[in-house]
């Protein structure tokens, strides 16, 4: 059997060992790999930056435990700048499993920044219905939401008096790994003309740049690295930039592992072992 | 048979429509009152759902087919979590922040974390340059995979701007054209609903 065909039968729990090898060793030992911050990730720290003291911000954090750790770092960042710019905070979330990550990032980014719930942020909690919910905020905030997540009657909240829809509010923020951006930029931003930053994971971020050129988003954090870019615009060192180092590692073992499949691939065709036709993705049917 | 359902949709459809376009207060009170109806509508979806989890997990349990007993934790685990979500809540301290800290959140994060495992090992076996197309694939998801991370700027400090012109240009115009497509095909599939030519929703696709 030649080096080629044995490389192509490898066992695929080494791969496994190399991608937790990957995973893991950088996340013990951070180098701190530089990080460029990208024109959509100053668009949208620049969007925040430039609110005056005081202005309302909606943080929608649409995301469940599955994309946690590409969302999370990200919430806990744009938070911690709207807290640092004296910028009152109004989270909720549109998943059901969503309250049990939203609520504590609000807690981390709020305690960081010495901030204090109710009257720099109030936590609305989870809604069902996406565009429902949407459409709602605006007509009347407290229709749909007649009291927060600790049960308090929104009336008795003092970072809400005189909130009552998209009118008082300056800046509507998504953070999703779901379609519920669609509906942020059909309702929030081309219905009620509210300015809309995007946060997103890496894999739906590119279906979103077209909204950036029609200005229906004024900013882009996609994924990790835009978390981590976030992270470095603000100067912090939080869990996304640790997270990029082991990303860095695991892109190049999968980059190393295609280039050798296709050599030995092309150094069987050469000697006539190998062949086949092509499948979807160029390898075996 | 079906005209009723059918009548309520296009109803519904037309008016929300036309009150999308109205900006007149009373129509937008009118708006918010069915939005409210939606609202009930979806929390009836919830419970829907919660029944029909139930009865096909049951279903398992007492024909003894093949896992049943992970459908046993399943409704196990229903009933206690619902359970105690009413009676004690679901905020800090409670016993179904604590589930979903320690169980619910690792799980969810570990089963979506085990993908990279799987692409790893299905890139190394499927991604081969066998012809002109794959070839093209191939050449750009490894400068992306280089270039999108901080390695690849430590390896060449022009391979973000690279990356990002990938993005900007070729991306975005293919993005743009399938946005267009799936809007304009929404619009189409919206107004055939409302016009009862579309009546699959309804369990049959005459």
């Amino acid at each position: 059997m030649s080096w080629a065909r044995r490389l192509l039968g490898v066992d695929r729990r080494i791969i496994f060992i190399f991608i937790g090898l990957g995973t893991a060793v950088p996340l013990l030992l951070p180098v701190n790999l530089p990080i460029t911050v990208t024109p959509r990730v100053e668009a949208a720290y620049q969007t925040i930056d430039t609110l005056p003291e005081g202005s309302r911000v909606l943080i929608s954090m649409d995301y469940e435990p599955d994309t946690m750790a590409e969302l999370q770092p990200m919430s806990i960042a744009i938070m911690r700048h709207c807290f640092r710019k004296n910028l009152k905070v109004i989270g909720m979330t549109l998943y059901p499993a969503g309250p049990g990550l939203v609520e504590p990032a609000m807690r981390i980014a709020a305690e960081a920044e010495g901030k204090t719930r109710n009257v720099d942020y109030v936590f609305l909690g989870y809604k069902s219905g996406f565009q429902t919910v949407m459409i709602g905020l605006g007509e009347s905030l407290r229709q749909q939401y007649p009291v927060d997540f600790y049960r308090t009657p929104l009336d008795s909240i003092p970072v809400l008096r005189g909130v009552d829809s998209y009118a008082q509010i300056d800046l509507v923020v998504n953070l999703t790994a779901s379609s519920a951006a669609d509906y942020w930029i059909q309702f929030a931003a081309t219905r009620y003309r509210k300015k809309l930053v995007l946060g997103a994971t890496a894999v739906m971020a590119t279906d979103y740049y077209p909204y950036l050129s029609s200005r229906q988003l004024l900013g882009l954090v996609g994924g990790m690295k835009g978390a981590a870019e976030y992270e470095k615009r603000m100067d912090l060192f939080g869990d996304a930039r640790r997270g990029m180092d082991a990303q860095s590692l695991v892109h190049v073992i999968i980059a190393i592992l295609v280039i050798l499949g296709n050599v030995a691939l092309l150094a069987m065709q050469r000697s006539g072992e190998g062949g086949g036709p092509a499948g979807p993705l160029g390898g075996p049917r | 048979m079906y005209l009723g359902p059918v009548l309520v949709t296009f109803a519904v459809g037309a008016a929300l429509i036309a009150l999308f376009f109205i900006p007149h207060h009373q129509a937008q009170v009118v708006n918010a009152e069915i939005l409210e109806w939606a609202t009930v509508v979806y929390a009836f979806a919830l419970i829907l759902g919660s029944i029909s989890l139930w009865n096909t997990h049951a279903r398992k349990v007492r024909n003894r087919i093949e896992g049943w007993p992970f459908s046993l934790v399943t409704m196990a685990t229903l009933v206690t979590v619902t359970g105690l979500g009413v009676v004690q809540g679901t905020g800090e301290g409670t016993v179904v922040y604590a589930i979903y800290q320690s169980v619910n959140a690792p799980l969810a994060s570990t089963m979506f974390a085990l993908l990279a495992f799987f692409i790893a090992s299905a890139a190394f076996r499927a991604f081969r340059a066998r012809n002109l197309e794959a070839t093209l694939l191939l050449v750009t998801a490894v400068l992306m995979m280089i270039g999108r991370v901080s390695i690849g700027e430590f390896l060449w400090p022009g391979f973000p701007a690279f990356t990002e012109w990938l993005l900007d240009v070729p991306n975005l115009a293919a993005k743009r054209a399938i946005a267009i497509g799936v809007g304009l095909g929404a619009v189409s599939t919206g107004l055939k609903i409302i016009l009862g030519i579309e009546r699959s929703y309804l369990g049959r696709s005459n």
